[in-house]
């Protein structure tokens, strides 16, 4: 994601340069300039101005009249709760949003590198088998996998309380007692703590996601470590831990941050695995921002508000991205 | 993708020195951490595997109940009964697997050969030529980049229903594009093709440019340069990108599930999530399964042949959902 516009051309930028001159560049852009000109810039300059509107239902006919024009009320209305949609709460969305995408991320991250490091110990047996299982994940759609996760979690039929209760038989522990509702309980499972069960559903399954990715980037980067490094680590007696710390940790920065970055905006706009797996319940506590947009259009064929919305959304998504590359810039040098 | 800085190398070099003669095999590895290790690694496989083998042995149930009473990975009496009948009719609405999955490929293999084409032409332009507005388009391709599908569907929406025909005598409705696969594809080619745009300008600034340099200094114009030295040496970016976009377009749903009305285009996922939605409480599990199996399937192997080629370029290009 990280936009490098300036991207030194070989060693002779007026070579290019000149060549560019002819007008040939501006030759090789014109089929998608036209197409995105069609299909994607003047439908966002449309939804900017839809967004001043009631666009509804009534105006969609060829021979319906123009909506009204309404000012900022779509904009206000949105940040009020003030939609007619019952449990509609903006910011406690965007938190959730937000705080979805960050423990999410930082639990990928952490959990594909220690993976990684395990994985790569010198002298394990069946490394390519253990790889080949990893992989997986990745390779599935994501929403199979959702779908696949909410069977799961059913709370009479599904696999993780039938396994509960099948642990909980050796321990003598009645199976009545797994009758979780992972995704329909209302009451959030540690008091104090305003997040539902079906949170840590998706958290769960998302785990189950999203750290391979993360083992992958960190495996190629553990091998490009010189085994010298701990050679000499060794020698002067640092212990395994110390080594991790120091050596392995600080050169899988710059490799796990760009990672880290693509894993941010890819959770935040995780509309498959919420849509898919809890739906945004209960009393859509977990909804995130996508799935309330394309539940504005579907459910509630309100396009003005959800025009609205969509700007709040991308100036969201703008300010994350620019927050994400700034720290991502400072945190790319790094020292051993 | 990381290198060790000069203070490193100097380190390395320093002590390398000094125990000349030691090699990579100091360090061994001891029979309880290897256990230990080994217990670990098997418990993180079996929680990966746990998913799938569940949804395997819930497409070979033959017992036609809706829902497995117990925990069993491997059912008595395993049958693919489950799959013959979701090849036949998924659901209840009129349409076979054959009909969805060509509705699905039509729309996925469509947008991506569309995207593909179209944006390598940008992409050589953006990758190889100084030219002025170049940032500021870049920019602005970057820019819908970021911008998830979903973010662009009420004007899409809106404006895809406004491109109607209809019979100028009866006042029917004749063609609709929003209410057809054509407008589907439109519609995600609008996302798709930033997508691609950006993903192969990534792989072509990795071309070296000494081939091209030499080709136009023997006289070779900038259009013999693409057609001749780059295309031939981008068709592997080509082929991961064009499969990035199908595999998008195979899963894809909001747009699909909100633009199409009737039956005879809706695609593999809409029906899929026909059976696990609110009304889908008589779809047997065992159907469900091997729908979810037969979908996921073909783009899985593809993507595992592919995946050492695409999981390198994904941090460079970025995808949208």
């Amino acid at each position: 994601m990280a936009a490098t516009t300036n991207v030194t051309v070989g060693g002779q930028p007026g070579f290019w340069q000149k060549l560019g001159k002819g007008g040939t560049a501006y030759f090789y852009l014109i089929p998608a300039f036209i197409v995105m000109g069609i299909i994607t810039f003047y439908p966002l300059g449309f939804q900017v101005w839809m967004s001043f509107t009631n666009y509804g239902l009534k105006n969609l006919r060829l021979d319906a009249p123009a909506p009204d024009l309404v000012g900022f009320t779509n904009y206000l209305k949105i940040l009020q709760n003030d939609l007619a949609i019952p449990n509609f709460n903006f910011w406690g969305m965007l938190s959730f949003n937000l705080f979805w995408t960050f423990s999410n991320v930082i639990i990928h991250v952490a959990l594909g590198i220690l993976i990684a490091v395990a994985l790569n110990t010198e002298g394990l047996w069946f490394k390519g088998i253990y790889r080949a299982i990893y992989i997986l994940p990745i390779v599935i759609p994501q929403i199979i996998i959702a779908t696949v996760w909410r069977n799961m979690y059913d709370p009479d039929f599904g696999a993780i309380n039938q396994g509960l209760a099948w642990v909980g038989r050796l321990f003598n522990i009645a199976p009545d007692v797994f009758h979780i509702r992972w995704i329909d309980q209302i009451d959030a499972p540690i008091p104090g703590i305003p997040l539902p069960l079906s949170y840590f559903a998706l958290l769960l399954c998302n785990i189950w996601l999203g750290w391979p990715f993360m083992t992958i980037v960190a495996t190629g980067a553990l091998q490009s470590i010189p085994k010298d490094l701990y050679e000499a680590a060794d020698i002067d007696g640092a212990s395994g831990p110390q080594q991790f710390w120091s050596i392995t940790l600080p050169l899988l920065r710059p490799a796990m941050v760009p990672a880290g970055v693509y894993g941010l905006i890819l959770t935040f706009n995780l509309f498959s695995l919420i849509f898919f797996l809890s739906g945004g319940g209960p009393l859509r506590q977990t909804e995130i921002l996508l799935t309330q947009a394309f539940r504005l259009v579907n459910e509630r064929q309100l396009y003005g508000v959800a025009a609205a919305f969509c700007v709040y959304i991308f100036f969201i998504l703008l300010a994350l991205t620019i927050m994400v590359n700034r720290i991502t810039r400072a945190t790319e040098s790094y020292d051993v | 993708m990381s290198s060790p800085t000069m203070s490193a190398t100097g380190l390395v070099n320093r002590v390398s020195a000094q125990v000349s003669g030691s090699t990579a095999s100091g360090r061994k590895l001891s029979l309880g951490k290897q256990l230990l290790l080994q217990a670990i690694l098997l418990l993180v496989a079996f929680t990966v595997l746990f998913p799938l083998l569940w949804v395997v042995s819930l497409s070979l149930d033959p017992r036609n109940i809706s829902r497995p009473t117990e925990l069993r990975l491997i059912p008595p009496g395993a049958s693919v009964r489950a799959y013959t009948a979701v090849i036949e009719r998924p659901t209840n609405n009129k349409i076979s697997f054959a009909g969805l999955a060509f509705n699905s490929f039509k729309l996925a293999a469509g947008t991506s050969v569309a995207s593909v084409l179209i944006g390598v032409l940008a992409a050589y332009s953006f990758s190889r030529f100084r030219f002025r507005g170049r940032e500021v388009l870049m920019l602005s391709v970057l820019t819908v980049l970021m911008l998830p599908s979903i973010a662009t569907l009420p004007a899409l929406y809106v404006l895809l229903n406004r491109v109607q025909f209809l019979n100028p005598q009866t006042g029917k409705m004749l063609f609709n594009l929003r209410d057809s696969l054509l407008g589907v594809g439109f519609a995600m080619t609008s996302g798709l093709l930033p997508f691609a745009i950006w993903n192969l300008k990534g792989f072509l600034d990795t071309i070296p440019r000494e081939l091209e340099e030499a080709a136009i200094i023997d006289g070779a114009s900038p259009n013999q340069v693409f057609i001749r030295i780059i295309l031939p040496l981008a068709v592997p970016a080509l082929a991961v990108t064009a499969f990035l976009g199908f595999m998008s377009g195979w899963t894809e749903f909001a747009i699909s599930w909100q633009f199409l009305n009737q039956v005879k285009d809706h695609t593999l996922m809409m029906e899929l999530y026909n059976m696990i939605g609110q009304y889908a409480d008589n779809t047997p599990w065992s159907k469900f399964a091997a729908m979810s199996i037969l979908v996921a399937l073909p783009v899985s192997a593809v993507y595992l042949a592919l995946q050492k080629y695409i999981v390198g370029g994904l941090t460079v290009g970025g995808v949208k959902g």
